[in-house]
């Protein structure tokens, strides 16, 4: 890809970060209108990020309230039919309010345009669009909390979406809305990926983070909408009987989860391929190493996008599809399982033979490893075609994808979010506390999920509002362990808050990193960069001076007192 | 190596015991890798710890030798663990020509069987033991599951089609079914249970299909096809409100209905609310029962009339 390119001369000279910049991205104006209006892709991903640990705290209490249910095995505080509407809520709040959005459009909006050196993505009035369009939406979701809540499970399987009394409609139009809001952002990563990287900066040297986004932008471009179709067709099925999934007019109630699962198959790629580009980095830059296998870490993120798209059948085993297609979807569902396979070992063999520094983003690294290697190999059970049968709806499944969703996805986060906390705040946090919180959070996590695997091989199935006897004791672990979480994320929040407030100054590089966003000041100033970055050097090359890294275009008309040099850079776009 | 007892349920069928050694063959396998891993990470953790902020590291980014054997590992066991998974899938896909047939129905809330001589029973399913069984299964309303976790295996069932699934069931005995597609309030009360008998113990069940024995009082018959029919995942019998309204103290109890009129509980009623249940809705209630026409017997239903009157 990269041998296609052409080379180059460009005059360049050192731009040193200015330490303390006037202004920054957060100060620069002031007031609630500069903050409605902007178009500074820091500032709407700031305000995505307060939006999905917003939502992430509703779903998370959501998620208390189901776990204390089950601490018994009949009736503990609540009614069968608020506890159906409580999980089915957890579920699409997490989902489609929380973890899609929460890495690309929070820390990709932020970090996405600065790690490719522009001063923003490449449409900032439509990144702006994007996040009301995603507020228009989960004002949508709140209102069907509001109107007596929807009891149908964040699935919406047909035909019983189709005959609940509950607020179905409000809630899929919400999703339906939502889904631009990432059609949108998917599109304007592409855009900016393709057209504003700098000087110098080849696909070959592209932050891994980013190709990470690039791959989840595709996906979401590309199967959004099939949800917005399913969506649009069961409100259609609700207020018009149009009669395509409702088998007593002809229509078949299968089809709608070969429409759902055709997208939020793909989704789960959403979900869990930004947090593989954070892991890389994090992993890299604790490491002070060269990522093992750049190339195949970044074309297989490409690779499980587009064979993503050809393995949801795989959710369906026993929903009555063909023994020919389970077979065909079973296969290809552990095609998908080597890259990602691989891809963990490429992290361990970064680490051999680095300096690995022990700070709170690498603790969440390794957590990460530990707890998304379970996720995979599960992955890989319940992808045997005669074993799925037997887990297939029971809390081995509903353990295997928190695995992968927040053993993976949201710890990836949580490192992802300290690891830039620097960047985006200009404070630092406390070690200390950092770390207890991780393991706490490790600990917690493990508690509550580990003992759903045994309670789905012994056959519990999900969604029970009332279990039998046998199951009492792993119920009993799993509902504390969700207390220990509790305990580990109000930690986080305590310093994290602590740390805005009288958090020591943080400098523009605290991690001695070598991607671009770090060669601008802690805040960033409004337009990132002052000068056009030049890259000449790899985003993992620690082995070369920094400030070979803090290269800028010397101003054609310069003013002459400062030292020039020219550089060759292989570029394959037009400045 | 049989992890059996503590992570999986009893063996019961057939296929259950091929299903486990694949279950435990990747639990084996699995752990050995993630062993690896994370002895892996502890060890780099030490021993490459940062000494200083000048550590130079090793530039090599790549070893096509090591990488070429990550890939090929896996891959081959992946390929085996496919191949292994197909092979059982299709023992479960392919029923054996001499099955005994039995129609499944899933209705909110309960399961309805329905054997070769119009006999019908509900949420408690029996069937020879040695003998292989079809269920052929539909759904009258939402998507169910019928899962019978000591046989592994599971199959949904989907209104306005036929799904089968078959099994054989090793020695007499009991086992759990849940229903495992979520179904609306009352789908974790969706409880039955096969009853595999010896052979002609089976044949004398069937003779008899179920109905009342001889010498049994009609109530205590009453309160049998109360627990057995799916009554109790909706109507209780000591005052809570569940789904329907309580039996107790119903009897001869007043009843406002939702298009204004009202009645009594009586013979009639519940007969009338039992067979055409949309008849008369009780004020407050949700119109979500299904119709028992057909299912109970002249003799059923004055039995579970008599339990409701014996319900004070």
């Amino acid at each position: 890809m990269a041998s296609t390119s052409k080379e180059r001369t460009l005059t360049v000279r050192h731009f040193p970060v200015d330490e303390n910049p006037t202004t920054n991205y957060l100060n620069a104006t002031k007031g609630l209108k500069s903050w409605l209006t902007t178009v500074d892709h820091k500032r709407i991903g700031l305000m995505y990020l307060a939006s999905v640990i917003f939502f992430f705290f509703i779903g998370g209490m959501l998620a208390i309230a189901l776990r204390l249910e089950l601490l018994t095995p009949a009736k503990t505080f609540i009614e069968a039919d608020t506890y159906n509407k409580i999980f089915t809520l957890h579920g699409a709040v997490m989902v489609f309010l929380f973890i899609i959005p929460s890495i690309p459009a929070a820390l990709g909006n932020m970090f996405l345009p600065m790690m490719v050196g522009a001063k923003d993505v490449a449409f900032p009035r439509l990144n702006l669009a994007s996040f009301y369009i995603y507020i228009f939406g989960a004002a949508f979701t709140i209102y069907s909390i509001a109107v007596n809540g929807i009891d149908t499970g964040w699935t919406f399987y047909t035909p019983y979406s189709t005959k609940t009394g509950t607020a179905v409609i409000a809630m899929t139009f919400g999703v339906f809305i939502m889904g631009f809001s990432s059609i949108l952002t998917g599109l304007n990563f592409i855009v900016t990926l393709h057209k504003l990287r700098s000087p110098g900066l080849t696909w070959g040297k592209m932050p891994l983070f980013n190709w990470a986004l690039y791959a989840t932008s595709v996906i979401q471009v590309l199967a959004t909408p099939v949800l917005a179709i399913t969506l649009a067709l069961l409100i259609m099925e609700r207020t018009l009987g149009i009669g395509i999934f409702d088998p007593a007019l002809g229509g078949d109630p299968v089809l709608f989860q070969h429409f759902f699962w055709f997208y939020s198959h793909p989704a789960v790629y959403i979900m869990i391929v930004p947090a593989f580009g954070i892991i890389s980095e994090l992993i890299a830059v604790f490491s002070k190493k060269r990522l093992f296998g750049y190339w195949f870490i970044a074309l297989s993120s490409m690779a499980i996008a587009l064979l993503g798209f050809l393995v949801w059948g795989h959710h369906m085993f026993v929903s009555g599809q063909s023994t020919l297609s389970s077979v065909v979807f079973s296969f290809i569902t552990f095609f998908v399982g080597i890259p990602t396979g691989i891809k963990i070992f490429n992290w361990l063999a970064t680490m051999y033979k680095g300096s690995i520094d022990m700070k709170t983003p690498m603790w969440y690294a390794m957590i990460f490893l530990f707890q998304f290697t379970i996720g995979g190999l599960t992955g890989v059970m319940v992808g045997a075609l005669s074993v799925d049968v037997h887990l297939h709806d029971t809390y081995y499944v509903v353990a295997h994808f928190h695995y992968v969703m927040m053993g993976g996805t949201v710890f990836a986060f949580l490192g992802g979010l300290h690891y830039w906390w620097p960047k985006i705040t200009g404070k630092m946090y406390k070690e200390g506390p950092a770390k207890i919180a991780a393991f706490i959070l490790f600990l917690g996590f493990n508690v509550t999920f580990l003992p759903q695997f045994i309670l789905g091989s012994q056959g519990m199935p999900r969604r029970y509002y009332n279990y039998v006897e046998q199951f009492t004791t792993l119920h009993q672990f799993s509902t504390v362990g969700t207390w220990i979480l509790l305990l580990g994320f109000l930690i986080v929040a305590v310093y994290m808050v602590q740390s805005l407030r009288s958090g020591t100054k943080a400098s523009s590089n605290p991690w001695n990193a070598r991607s671009l966003e770090w060669m601008s000041s802690s805040p960033p100033v409004s337009e990132n960069f002052a000068y056009t970055p030049v890259v000449t050097h790899g985003p993992y090359d620690f082995h070369k001076p920094l400030a070979e890294f803090q290269l800028g275009l010397a101003e054609s008309h310069g003013h002459g007192h400062h030292e020039t040099e020219t550089v060759k850079t292989s570029s394959t776009q037009e400045a | 190596m049989n992890f059996g007892n503590f992570f999986l349920p009893p063996q019961k069928s057939t296929i259950a015991g091929e299903v486990d050694q694949l279950f435990n063959f990747i639990n084996l396998v699995s752990a050995v890798i993630l062993l690896g891993i994370v002895v892996a990470i502890v060890f780099f953790i030490f021993k490459y710890k940062r000494k200083s902020e000048n550590d130079t590291t090793s530039l090599v980014d790549h070893n096509t030798t090591l990488e070429v054997t990550w890939t090929a590992i896996p891959l081959f066991l992946i390929i085996y663990v496919f191949i292994w998974g197909f092979q059982d899938f299709m023992k479960m896909r392919t029923t054996p020509g001499d099955s005994y047939e039995i129609h499944v129905t899933g209705k909110s809330w309960f399961w309805e069987y329905t054997y070769a001589n119009g006999g019908k029973v509900l949420n408690d399913l029996y069937v020879p033991a040695g003998k292989p069984i079809k269920l052929v299964m539909t759904s009258s309303d939402v998507l169910h599951s019928f899962y019978v976790p000591d046989y592994r295996i599971k199959q949904d069932v989907v209104p306005g089609r036929y799904t089968t699934v078959w099994f054989e069931v090793m020695e007499p005995g009991e086992s759990v079914i849940f229903c495992t597609e979520y179904c609306g309030r009352s789908h974790s009360d969706m409880i039955g249970k096969v009853v595999a008998l010896e052979q002609s113990e089976f044949d004398e069940w069937l003779r008899s299909s179920g109905g009342k024995p001889e010498d049994m009082p009609l109530a205590e018959w009453g309160e049998k096809l109360y627990t057995s029919s799916g009554c109790q995942a909706c109507h209780s019998v000591d005052g809570s409100q569940i789904v329907g309204p309580s039996f107790k103290g119903s009897w001869e109890s007043a009843r406002q209905f939702e298009d204004g009129t009202s009645g009594v509980v009586d013979e009639n009623y519940i007969r009338e609310s039992i067979i055409n249940p949309s008849a008369k809705i009780v004020k407050g209630y949700p119109p979500v029962m299904a119709s028992y026409d057909g299912l109970f017997s002249d003799e059923d239903l004055s039995a579970i009339i008599e339990y409701i009157k014996s319900l004070k």
